[in-house]
């Protein structure tokens, strides 16, 4: 008897009782897919998770001033230098850095013509012209102020996307302007979008030193550095330093946690149970197959009598049935697998996440499943093969 | 070529056959008969090697078998033996044809030997025209004729049948017997046990078995 009559004779033993091999399937099926689906998801969620926070909150960090209680309550210990992007941009790791602060304007109001009309209360930003690009600006027209503007103390803008809205401009190719009480400014820009610091969308935006001149700033409130990619934890070490060398301490820094670390938290909160899930649903599976093997020795036990006396050895009787629950296993296996990829690429779908899945889990489960019918298997089989000729000729 | 010694045999305490002599020759058409309980069940599951003898010499084809490991057992009850049983035993939901091919199966014998020569048995007992029927939705007498089949296409040295028209109406008994006496008639060597004596009539030699002890019937017989 070959390897391939072995195959044939358990694949026609077990399609010949389609309904129950559905039945007997099922465990595993559920198993599987549980098993596929829970690693699929775990997967794909962490890597939006990680995705998003590679690329924004990876490379983040900021530094502000620490803040003790004081007689007035909260008050700055120390004052960030104004030159705090040019010294960052110096460390190795830095791929952009910027000031901002809010501006105290006092009473006055903001408005898109000189004189008349409404009266709008916008907020006041300065920043640096490193900021735009640390924060990951994007703009909707126009262009940003640039090292220039902010060093001769020009009387420019950039307005925020809300901001603009609400002063009626739109368009800075015919160089509007908007008046801060008596002041005017030229509008070269309009902010469209910001990866942090949203307020800035609400906000007319002056340089630094603009706003230090005409509103006697006194230092800015936060650098925003944007470092490479893996590099923030060492900035976040080393940013306290370059900005203050002599009182490192007193500035508070926010890094992101180590990516790694965030990863695998996620990953393990998300499959520690459904893994759980899925190994149990095996586990029920392969007992399900069990029985339903075992069941169908005692009813096949006439079969197994003929197949002795045309001489099929133990082994024979053994190996068939071993061969036909690992194919139930296999079978469920495969169904198992292809519904948790099914699974994992619908939640993907609904939840507009790139799906992920290691190829090679979907083709492991399957043979999971093979592996799980054999072992199932082995007790049904060998009493069949305990079975005796005689006494199996003699039923029925 | 088939030279039997003596077969002696009991399970534990009953003792099913008592001290049994028994030879069959070449070609011979021996029915075993006997009332139910008598001990002729055992005497076939000895002679087809699906039990072994407690005592006594089993020589199947001048080879002695009786002392044979249940491997080698298996393979010569496989080559040299062939059944035909009251139940038929055919596996559903295959067809005739594999039902036939099963026999050779677990024999060294080529893939498409075994289709080939499962054909031309079938043909021979008149089966051609059902090769690929479920056997669930054939007569009796064609699931016995495919039982036949089934039982010499491996080309035994010796047929046993169990009380082959037991589960038959007297037409396709009569059918069966008669394939029984061409196979006899083509030189098979053929043991047919029953309790029916108008079966055994049919048979060349007749021994009667009672208790457990053999006896021979006068071939010139009364014909029930």
């Amino acid at each position: 008897m070959t390897l391939r009559d072995l195959l044939a004779e358990a694949l026609a033993g077990v399609a010949a009782r389609p309904s129950r091999l559905a039945l007997t399937t099922l465990g595993t099926v559920l198993g599987i897919a549980a098993l596929v689906a829970t690693i699929g998801l775990g997967q794909t969620a962490a890597g939006q998770i990680s995705d998003r926070f590679d690329e924004v909150a990876a490379t983040r960090v900021t530094v502000e001033p620490g803040e003790a209680d004081g007689p007035d309550g909260e008050m700055a210990l120390t004052q960030l230098p104004w030159d705090a992007p040019e010294r960052l941009e110096r460390l190795a790791g830095v791929a952009s850095a910027g000031t901002f602060a809010t501006v105290d304007v006092g009473q006055d109001p903001v408005r898109g013509v000189p004189y008349g009309t409404q009266e709008q209360t916008v907020p006041v930003a300065a920043a640096s012209a490193g900021l735009f690009e640390a924060l990951g600006g994007r703009l909707s027209g126009g262009r940003f102020f640039d090292e220039g503007h902010d060093a001769r103390g020009d009387a420019v803008v950039v307005l925020g996307r809300y901001a603009a809205d609400r002063l009626g401009i739109n368009r800075v190719d015919s160089q509007p302007s908007i008046f801060i009480g008596d002041r005017a400014f030229t509008v070269i820009g309009i902010l469209d979008a910001v990866d942090y610091r949203s307020e800035l969308q609400d906000s007319v935006i002056m340089p630094m030193t603009t706003a230090r001149e005409l509103y006697g700033l006194q230092a800015p409130q936060t650098v925003e550095i944007r470092t490479d990619l893996g590099a923030a934890q060492l900035i976040g070490e080393q940013a306290p330093i370059a900005v203050d060398p002599n009182n490192p301490d007193l500035l508070d820094v926010t890094a992101p946690p180590p990516p790694g670390a965030l990863r695998d938290s996620v990953s393990a909160d998300v499959n520690g149970l459904f893994l759980a899930l899925g190994g149990l649903s095996l586990l029920v599976g392969g007992l399900g197959i069990a029985n339903v093997t075992l069941l169908s020795v005692l009813e096949r036990v006439s079969e197994i009598g003929l197949r002795r006396a045309v001489g099929a050895g133990r082994t024979h009787v053994a190996g068939q049935f071993l061969v036909e629950s690992g194919i139930v296993g296999f079978l469920g296996g495969l169904i198992g697998s292809t519904i948790g990829v099914l699974a994992t690429i619908g939640v993907s779908v609904v939840r507009d996440w790139t799906p992920l899945l290691d190829v090679r889990l979907a083709l492991v489960a399957p043979f999971l499943g093979g592996l799980i019918g054999l072992v199932a298997g082995a007790y049904p089989a060998w009493r069949a093969a305990a079975v005796e000729p005689i006494t199996a000729l003699r039923t029925g | 070529m088939i030279g039997i010694g003596r077969v002696f045999a009991g399970p534990p305490r009953v003792e099913a056959v008592r001290d049994v002599d028994l030879s069959i020759g070449e070609g011979e058409y021996l029915s075993i008969i006997g009332p139910s309980g008598s001990g002729k069940s055992t005497l076939l599951h000895l002679l087809g090697l699906l039990d072994r003898p407690s005592h006594g010499t089993y020589l199947l084809d001048g080879v002695d078998v009786s002392t044979l490991s249940e491997r080698r057992r298996t393979r010569v009850r496989g080559e040299r033996i062939g059944f035909v049983f009251q139940a038929f035993h055919l596996l559903p939901h295959r067809t005739v044809l594999e039902n036939v091919e099963l026999a050779m199966l677990y024999q060294r014998t080529p893939r498409r030997q075994r289709t080939e020569r499962a054909r031309e048995t079938l043909e021979r007992v008149g089966l051609g025209h059902r090769l690929d029927f479920d056997p669930l939705t054939l007569s009796g007498g064609e699931r016995q004729r495919v039982a036949i089949a089934r039982a010499l296409v491996a080309r035994p040295s010796l047929l046993l049948a169990d009380e082959p028209t037991g589960n038959l109406d007297s037409g396709n008994a009569a059918s069966v017997l008669d394939l029984f006496d061409e196979l006899h008639a083509e030189g098979l060597t053929l043991a047919v046990i029953t309790h029916d004596d108008g079966v055994s009539a049919r048979a060349q030699r007749r021994v009667r078995i009672v208790d457990g002890v053999m006896s021979d019937v006068a071939t010139a017989g009364v014909v029930a």
